[in-house]
């Protein structure tokens, strides 16, 4: 069991800046985060791209935003669970939150910040009839232990660099690797094309391009899949079938938490951005109210006010008021101070 | 007025004759967002920077558009319910030559 005084559920820009603006007020925080990194859609979707509105950054790369989030906040070492999707949160009677996550790690905290951007990110699954059923059976969107691959016949599909990078990765584990594409071009890295090319050559890698996986056959686990080319259909025996399609974001759980939900968002108060569950907030892209832009400074912003309101249910009567880092500096739980410089005050000419 | 009339039909099947404005700037797919045509979060999730192919679009009409660029076909490449006539709408901006358009959302 984890525990915290916040628990905050997405690790992107806006999760990350929380854990500073708690950390000023001495409360810390755990950040779980569906994907194995943190950095949110400025990691997993945009990194090399830039951003122009980060006030005091006339331009930024995403990637580098996040680096510096988590510099920013290392001081208050936040706890992290990642690679992890927060599945369901309960409330005691003594007002502590447990938040569970896919594969049931535990946390606990009187406070509980969503900050979850666009959802969670979830593997994009083709449109095949049965394919549900093959899940875990034979059909998987995440390579998680390539082992499970060795001297096994596996099916890519996908034309983007997670289907290079693994086909180029299982053509030395798997018994035989076959890469299927809608089209004739693949998108990826330059090296990784020619890395694929050349295992092609070898015959480590057969490619069937343009074509469409159309069917899926086994029993009990998958036991061959229908490629379509030309019109033509070709059945091939397989083991395993790793359709790597990219992800797409879903609200996913977090829809079922009993939270009020307007525009696929949840729906807070503009006076510390509070869902409809006391003690439970909604910060950055995934909260709702009027006006809301999503940005990621209006993030800040709700992190920052949310804070505030989370020390008062934290710490019930205990005073503290709003101070300036620059005036006060900034203590770290780690045992770091950050202070400006004070003058020297002496006589020069004694 | 910097205007053009465009016509647009939802996922539900409706049919919407709407105005979008040539001179902010604006793609197809804000068009669609700013009508609020399509829920938010089933549209533009990705902002409009062509790796998320939510705002993909069928155009039924018969103007001629810019061609799609790399990043567009890499997209539509990994994309479902793919036709000849789809395009992402956030690659399309609005220009007085699209005067009449017609396009329709692909499924979500």
């Amino acid at each position: 069991m984890i525990k915290t005084d916040i628990i905050i559920i997405g690790a992107g820009p806006t999760g990350l800046f929380a854990v500073f603006e708690a950390g000023l007020l001495k409360l810390k925080c755990h950040l779980i985060d569906a994907l194995p990194q943190a950095g949110g859609q400025c990691s997993e979707i945009y990194p090399k791209k830039p951003i122009y509105d980060i006030p005091g950054f006339p331009e930024i790369l995403a990637g580098d935003l996040t680096r510096n989030l988590l510099e920013q906040c290392k001081q208050f070492e936040p706890g992290f669970t990642l690679g992890e999707r927060a599945e369901n949160i309960t409330k005691d009677k003594n007002g502590i939150f447990t938040v569970i996550t896919n594969k049931g790690t535990q946390h606990q905290a009187p406070v509980v910040a969503i900050a979850g951007g666009l959802g969670s990110f979830e593997p994009r699954k083709p449109m095949l009839e049965n394919i549900n059923f093959y899940e875990g059976k034979g059909v998987e969107y995440i390579i998680k232990d390539p082992e499970i691959y060795r001297d096994k016949r596996i099916v890519i599909a996908g034309g983007g660099d997670s289907a290079l990078d693994w086909s180029i990765f299982l053509a030395n584990i798997a018994k035989e690797v076959t890469l299927i594409h809608r089209r004739n071009e693949f998108r990826g890295a330059l090296d990784s094309l020619e890395k694929v090319r050349e295992l092609h050559k070898k015959n480590k890698i057969t490619i069937i391009t343009p074509a469409e996986i159309t069917k899926l056959k086994g029993k009990e686990k998958i036991e061959s899949l229908t490629v379509t080319k030309d019109k033509i259909e070709t059945e091939i025996d397989i083991d395993h079938f790793i359709p790597l399609f990219g992800l797409s974001p879903k609200l996913g759980p977090i829809g079922n938490w009993d939270l009020e939900i307007e525009k696929n968002a949840i729906k807070v108060n503009t006076f510390d951005y509070q869902t409809s569950v006391p003690g439970v907030f909604a910060i950055g892209d995934i909260n709702t109210y009027p006006g809301k832009l999503k940005l990621i400074l209006c993030g800040f912003h709700e992190a920052t006010l949310m804070c505030q309101s989370a020390y008062k249910i934290i710490n019930p009567g205990k005073k503290h008021v709003f101070r300036y880092t620059t005036v006060s500096g900034v203590d770290g739980f780690d045992g770091t101070r950050k202070e400006a410089k004070k003058p020297v005050i002496q006589a020069i000419n004694e | 007025m910097s205007d053009i009339n465009i016509i647009i039909k939802d996922r539900a099947g409706n049919i919407h004759k709407v105005l979008a404005p040539t001179d902010m700037a604006m793609n197809l797919m804000e068009i669609v967002r700013s009508y609020e045509l399509a829920p938010e979060g089933t549209i533009g999730v990705c902002g409009g920077i062509a790796m998320c192919a939510s705002c993909q679009c069928y155009i039924n009409s018969n103007h001629s558009l810019p061609e799609a660029g790399d990043e567009e076909e890499a997209m539509l490449s990994e994309a479902f319910n793919v036709q000849e006539n789809s395009r992402l709408g956030c690659q399309i901006s609005i220009t007085k030559e699209l005067e009449g358009l017609s396009f329709e959302l692909a499924p979500e």
